[in-house]
């Protein structure tokens, strides 16, 4: 790539294109760009209309302007608790799930013993859709019926892992981080694999100890993998909605923007405008992610 | 709809700026979208026309097999009688419940199975259903409280019963009998048996990992203190949940939450029917069905109830919450004469009698239906809701169906979870139920 075009080859530049290769860059570009109108900006845009009216999908749309708003922050209860769970689920992820995916994949490249038997039995709960491991949940966490208070054996006083709104985020927590985990390692179990060797053989040389070696050298180097590692990990925590919603519909310290949503708009329910708002506000969150995560590539771009 | 391209949309973004993956995303994402969108164009394309005449096409949501088999019977018998052909189109219940209004403002079938009371009249207030006032005229065997239950907002009568089943206290017979217990009349013999079992190590039980089932207990307190009317102008939104009445009734429901099993919130109906069963549990707030679909075979002679105790002279035991399902016909019907012939005998005896011969958790509607095939526990039903003065539904069946699922349940659950802030659970019911109510 030239690093800036001058003004004469430019117009040279244009003529080199025959008519047929316009037909077919309009054609590979155009399908694409359509489709993303029509199903990704259309919806979106539609969603933001939809969030200032009244509207339950029979009648007249009825423009409401701010009110959805002023009722999510001022009169929804579950509102305020879904935005903190959804922050939770990702600081939780982000700061617990993905360092330890990290640490075990470290541990598993380093070559310990049976490393194939633990690769493959961490990497299990990945190929489990979400929704699958919220029944597993269940029959582990059941506070009558659960796997894990017939092990404790307190029957006097068993806890209710799933139904004491205090714990039941944690215990989902545990959960869907069991699977992020796996998924994590088997990422960065990759990337590992294809650091060069003599980069940790000049650290070595130099004087580096193991611990320096990993975060000065070995890291840096997985920049890459870091990247879509922490995309995936913002994906899955606000898109997060399937496990607890077949624990208990997302409902009593298991609420989600996600969950909201749902619950307003589809169904019988149908509060359109309602839920449209909290799905912008869902967006919101997410542009934050993106636009941080466009300037920081950009910029990375740039400087290398 | 909106959502699920919304969500694509979203996760979408987040990737596009790595370049590898777009096409990869772009692609899943049409698939995605075409996944969504595709079921509903190919079910609109396939409920084309294929009425008229001979043939009366009918929605069912009776997807499990025991009421789809129950069902098919009745349908049969009456295409022996009339020589027409009934296409009935069976979808999942949850899915068909979910779906209704697309349902309805599409090509829906001619004939349709719904649920009485104000789910009803919403979608008759929408215009969306056709009057049958014409044919109710003809229909004999109906108490007044069941073709109130018929009626549209308008007056007109767009609703045909089938069966209903009635919510009390259950416990099992020999449970009773065994430890002494006597069925409470009024609130204060209630709160001591519950008193009583609480301590035998044997509490009340109680579940709303669900959200609905303690809507029930919510219900019967409320018309017990409040009566039927206040009942039903609470769930149409008219009165004020911060009344000093409102207040009242979870104040008494207060009063029997120590008598509770614990971790009701985190159990769900089946597992606390299950407990009742296994003598866990001594009594229940349930609808028919419950205790009767997880009790095993050779126990359920043992299922017995009482209704819920007095609590206010006023209103005795006058209201009896008992869930009417039955059939809906759609607007502008592709066969409307065929479709009201349907109809016309579905409200008969026969109808009740084949469908309750397959499925015999529930009881007919029409006092005309043999009852001489009855378990005692039916009969036992059957005395208790013809005795009552009104019939409610449900809190999900008696308002809109927005306020039930995202105001109520929370409401409720926050309540058993805390049921010391009542003033704070009230304030934010009504403010809530300010603006679902003024989207009208």
């Amino acid at each position: 790539m030239p690093q800036k075009a001058e003004p004469a080859p430019k117009r040279r530049r244009m003529r080199r294109f025959t008519r047929r290769d316009v037909a077919v860059l309009g054609v590979l570009l155009g399908i694409p760009v359509l489709i993303d109108i029509a199903i990704v900006w259309g919806p979106t845009v539609a969603s933001i209309g939809l969030s200032f009216t009244s509207w339950d999908g029979i009648g007249d749309i009825k423009g409401v302007g701010g009110r959805n708003y002023e009722d999510l922050a001022t009169g929804y209860p579950a509102f305020w608790p879904a935005v903190r769970h959804n922050l939770l689920w990702l600081a939780f992820l982000a700061f617990v799930a993905t360092p330890f995916g990290l640490l075990l994949a470290v541990i598993i490249d380093r070559g310990v013993r049976f490393s194939r038997f633990y690769q493959s039995t961490l990497y299990m709960p990945v190929v489990l859709s979400l929704a699958i491991v919220g029944f597993i949940a269940q029959l582990v966490l059941s506070r009558d019926n659960g796997a894990l208070n017939a092990v404790l054996a307190n029957h006097d006083n068993p806890v209710d892992w799933l139904g004491d709104s205090d714990i039941n985020l944690w215990m989902v927590l545990i959960f869907a981080g069991w699977r992020h985990v796996g998924y994590v390692m088997i990422l960065y179990l990759a990337g590992l694999k294809s650091v060069d060797p003599t980069l940790k053989e000049a650290a070595a040389i130099d004087g580096a100890n193991a611990r320096q070696t990993f975060f000065r050298v070995v890291f840096p180097t997985l920049r890459p993998v870091n990247v879509i590692v922490g995309v995936i990990t913002v994906i899955e925590a606000l898109r997060a909605f399937d496990i607890v919603y077949v624990i208990n519909k997302g409902r009593n310290g298991l609420e989600l923007l996600s969950v909201l949503i749902t619950d307003n708009i589809i169904g019988e329910a149908s509060r359109i405008g309602f839920g449209s708002a909290i799905a912008v506000v869902l967006l919101t969150v997410s542009l934050g992610f993106i636009v941080t995560y466009l300037v920081q590539e950009l910029r990375g771009e740039k400087g290398r | 709809m909106s959502r699920s391209s919304h969500g694509a949309g979203a996760a979408h973004q987040v990737v596009t700026g790595h370049p590898m993956s777009r096409r990869g995303l772009l692609r899943t994402a049409a698939i995605g979208a075409g996944a969504v969108t595709l079921p509903s164009l190919l079910a609109a394309c396939g409920e084309g026309p294929g009425g008229g005449g001979n043939s009366i096409t009918l929605g069912s949501n009776a997807s499990d097999p025991v009421p789809k088999k129950a069902y098919q019977k009745v349908f049969d018998a009456y295409e022996k009688k009339s020589k027409k052909t009934v296409k009935v189109s069976t979808k999942d219940h949850n899915d068909f419940q979910e779906n209704i209004n697309r349902y309805l403002q599409g090509s829906p079938d001619d004939v349709f199975m719904w649920f009485a009371g104000y789910r009803m009249q919403f979608f008759a207030k929408k215009r969306l259903l056709t009057d049958i006032s014409d044919i109710w005229k003809g229909f004999k065997g109906f108490s007044p409280a069941l073709k109130e239950q018929s009626t549209g907002e308008d007056g007109k009568q767009y609703f045909v019963p089938l069966y209903y089943y009635p919510w009390a206290v259950f416990h099992r017979k020999s449970f009773f009998t065994e430890k002494g217990y006597e069925p409470a009349a009024n609130w204060d013999d209630f709160i001591a048996l519950a008193k009583k079992m609480k301590k035998d190590g044997t509490p009340v039980a109680f579940c709303d990992k669900d959200g609905w089932p303690a809507m029930g207990t919510f219900d019967y307190i409320n018309m017990r203190l409040n009566g039927y009317e206040f009942h039903k102008a609470l769930m149409a939104g008219e009165e004020a949940w911060t009344s000093s009445k409102v207040k009242g009734v979870f104040d008494l429901w207060g009063e029997l939450m120590p008598y509770y099993q614990d971790g009701a919130l985190g159990r769900t109906w089946q597992e606390a029917a299950q407990g009742l069963h296994k003598k866990e549990t001594a009594m229940a707030v349930f609808g028919m069905p419950l205790p009767g679909q997880q009790f095993p075979e050779a126990d359920r002679d043992d299922i017995d109830f009482f209704p819920f105790p007095e609590i206010s002279p006023e209103h005795g035991q006058d209201a009896v919450e008992a869930p009417i399902d039955g059939f809906l016909l759609s607007k502008r019907p592709k066969n409307e004469p065929g479709a009201k012939d349907l109809m016309k005998f579905l409200a008969t005896p026969r109808a009740e009698e084949v469908y309750l011969a397959a499925d015999p958790t529930n009881i007919a509607c029409n006092d005309g239906a043999d009852t001489a095939k009855y378990s005692t526990l039916q009969k036992k039903a059957v005395d208790l809701v013809s005795g009552a003065k009104q019939i409610s539904q449900f809190l999900d069946r008696d308002t809109r169906p927005d306020f039930a699922s995202t105001v109520m349940i929370p409401a409720l659950q926050t309540f058993i979870k805390n049921p010391k802030d009542v003033d704070g659970l009230v304030n934010d019911i009504e403010r809530q139920k300010k603006s679902i109510f003024a989207a009208e």
